[in-house]
């Protein structure tokens, strides 16, 4: 059975500061969906507050997974629970390997004694590592350390590959990406696209979505989704703007700051 | 029981008459009868921003313990063993708290005149070169109360004499198992690197004991003539309510090389004092330290690179996590003497403070007496970053094992810079053991 995620009425805060305001949105497996929006509009405070960033705070609404509340869970369990958060900036982690921070995190999802075979993880990575064009020396390489940003975005959508969660949540991957990466880090989301796998990608541009289909895009202003499309919903906005839809909605100022001028 | 400073009286005649039934040199003899005759009117130590005033370092139980030998490594207790690379160990000495109680020294090093044997009998076997840097150049007797102090009741260590253009590719080794609750440890090391020669030298300093209450008074002298490179690694383990000041001194002269990698994992109470001379034009040192501070041990890490030479080049790495109690004083010190042009002082300090009760201060300071030199130093105190964590945990990693990961990480500059394999893999357990507990 498709396993659903739904995100219903999120309210979050930052510092006191309320930036997502009542964010409603249901993701199934299988569905591929893009969340756009210009800046400052909540796109990313909604990503984080899912997976449970510490600085975010969530004052009012649920996130379900299956049904189960996920905002009451620890971060490693949401983790466990099969969310991904491919993150706009990873953090770099000293001393740890890329290869055994790979190990750890997938032998975290499985019971002791289940353990992943040494080869069989080997294997795997390899086979990862050559799909994202990536040198082989960055799985012995510490954990981001010293990575470009292409680098850091490529390792994201590695981790992604490896641990093959349920659902990933992609936010900004395509930032500061060149045309070459971007054409890498969108084949290694459209591999794991199928039945057992779900996305909310965010981002600015159309761009990535030349190469990822969503079936569903969504466009976030002053902290709510504030309108949902299917694919063209993008195609216009890249041709078109946000003008179009502001207007249709009578607003002036999309950001979250909106009603504290 | 704690003493006043003040009070505490030396057992001069004492003192002389153990050394004299040990059969000591009459050089040794003198360096403790000159010790015992200037130790009053000496000055304690001042460490910064570390009071000592109420440490203990003097009484002890016995001034010599005696310990058992051992005929081969296999005969080694099994903690000692793991510290050793049992199959390919060339060079090795081992100490059984205040008793030599192992050597090996590669027959082919023997030939070519490196000398490594436990100082006592070093010095009455090779009088001329023990007594040529023996507290002469590295650390002065009186230095301070506790120099002098050392010098009085030295009770082990080892000479090490490398001789001219030698270069030694296995590393020489000391261990010194700790398992005696009454032994206090005054252990000399003299390394003497003549020209042109090259060694790695790694110690042990390891017990398995909870506790003790007695004293360590440890000098360390690192002599690197004309052209020569000493790498110098430690791992050090003794237990808590020991009190301690451990000296480790570097001596470099021309195109010399001293590498410190040190771990100080030590359980007691502490003045470490790791001073190197760059006296040598073109001489460079490069200092790692890595601590891990637990339950309510107090430790002052000042390290210290003097630059006379022109040229010389220094670089002082020190990591620290602290836990519980703990509180530790990192004072670092880049000094360049008027005529060390070109001389290169750099420092980095960083803190890891992971509970709310322990403390730690991180003070670089720079001192410099010349106008064409570089120099720059970091130091922060800080707690694990949270958005390291949250990435770990966002993985499926738990929060205790995230923990475990950024604080491995944080001293892994450290760690790999130990030059034996078996050392960093003890080093190692000895971090797990120590933040996990």
């Amino acid at each position: 059975m498709a396993s659903v995620l739904e995100i219903k009425n999120l309210h979050v805060e930052i510092d006191g500061k309320e930036i997502l305001k009542g964010v409603d949105l249901t993701l199934k497996q299988g569905e591929i969906h893009a969340v756009m929006g210009p800046n400052g509009t909540g796109k990313s405070t909604l990503a984080q507050a899912i997976m449970g960033h510490p600085s975010y705070e969530v004052t009012e609404g649920e996130v379900l997974l299956d049904g189960e509340n996920i905002l009451e869970m620890e971060v490693d369990e949401r983790a466990q629970a099969g969310l991904f958060l491919g993150m706009q900036y990873p953090s770099e982690i000293s001393g740890v390997t890329n290869s055994d921070f790979l190990r750890s995190a997938i032998n975290a999802q499985r019971e002791e004694g289940d353990e992943i075979n040494l080869m069989q993880f080997i294997k795997k990575l390899d086979k990862n590592m050559d799909y994202l064009e990536m040198d082989p020396d960055m799985a012995t390489r510490y954990l981001n350390e010293g990575f470009s940003g292409g680098e850091k975005k490529r390792n994201e959508i590695l981790q992604l590959m490896m641990l093959e969660p349920k659902f990933g949540i992609l936010d900004e991957i395509d930032s500061g990406l060149d045309i070459d990466a971007l054409r890498v880090v969108s084949e290694g989301i459209n591999k794991l696209r199928g039945q057992e796998f779900g996305a909310l990608i965010i981002t600015h541009y159309q761009r990535l979505l030349n190469y990822v289909t969503p079936d569903v895009v969504h466009v976030m202003m002053r902290g709510k989704v504030v309108k949902s499309g299917g694919k063209e919903l993008a195609e216009r906005l890249e041709s078109e703007g946000y003008d179009w839809i502001k207007e249709e909605l009578g607003i002036d100022d999309e950001t979250v700051n909106a009603e504290d001028k | 029981m704690a003493t006043e400073l003040n009070a505490f009286e030396l057992n001069k005649e004492e003192i002389i008459a153990n050394a004299n039934t040990r059969g000591e040199s009459e050089f040794l003899l003198g360096k403790r009868k000159e010790a015992v005759d200037k130790f009053d009117s000496l000055d304690m130590i001042k460490p910064d921003k570390t009071k000592v005033d109420k440490w203990d370092f003097f009484n002890v139980t016995s001034p010599v313990v005696e310990s058992s030998t051992y005929n081969t490594l296999e005969e080694l207790p099994e903690a000692v063993k793991g510290l050793i690379d049992l199959d390919n160990s060339k060079n090795i000495y081992v100490q059984h708290n205040n008793t030599p109680a192992f050597l090996r020294l590669d027959e082919d090093l023997k030939a070519k005149g490196v000398i490594a044997e436990n100082i006592i009998d070093a010095a009455n076997n090779h009088p001329e070169l023990l007594e040529k840097y023996f507290m002469t150049e590295g650390v002065k007797i009186d230095e301070n109360k506790l120099t002098a102090y050392h010098a009085a009741l030295l009770n082990g260590g080892i000479f090490i004499y490398v001789p001219k253009d030698v270069h030694i590719e296995d590393p020489i080794q000391m261990v010194v198992l700790h398992d005696d609750k009454d032994a206090s440890l005054f252990n000399h090391v003299l390394l003497v690197a003549d020209e042109g020669s090259e060694v790695t030298y790694v110690e042990n300093y390891f017990t398995n004991l909870e506790s003790s209450t007695e004293k360590i008074n440890i000098i360390s002298e690192v002599i690197a003539l004309n052209n020569s490179k000493i790498t110098y690694g430690s791992v050090d383990f003794l237990p808590k309510e020991m009190t301690g000041y451990v000296n480790r001194r570097g001596v470099a002269s021309d195109d010399a090389n001293i590498d410190w990698a040190l771990g100080l994992m030590n359980d007691s109470n502490i003045v470490y004092d790791n001073t190197t001379y760059l006296n040598g034009d073109r001489s460079e040192s490069d200092l790692k330290i890595v601590t891990v501070g637990r339950g309510e041990t107090k430790a002052n890490f000042t390290t210290q690179i003097i630059h006379y030479g022109k040229d010389s080049n220094a670089h002082i790495l020190k990591h620290g996590v602290m836990k519980d109690k703990a509180t530790s004083i990192f004072n670092g010190v880049g000094y360049i003497k008027h005529g060390a042009t070109r001389a290169d002082a750099q420092q980095e300090s960083r803190i890891l403070m992971l509970s709310e009760k322990a403390r730690g201060d991180a003070n670089p300071i720079l001192l410099i007496d010349e106008d064409d030199v570089t120099a720059g130093h970091a130091a922060s105190v800080g707690r694990v970053d949270d958005l390291q964590l949250f990435y770990l945990m966002s993985r499926g990693i738990e929060k205790k094992e995230a923990e475990r990961l950024v604080i491995h990480g944080f001293l892994d500059p450290v760690v790999k810079a130990l030059p034996i394999e078996s050392v960093r893999k003890q080093l190692k357990e000895i971090i797990e053991l120590k933040v996990l507990s």
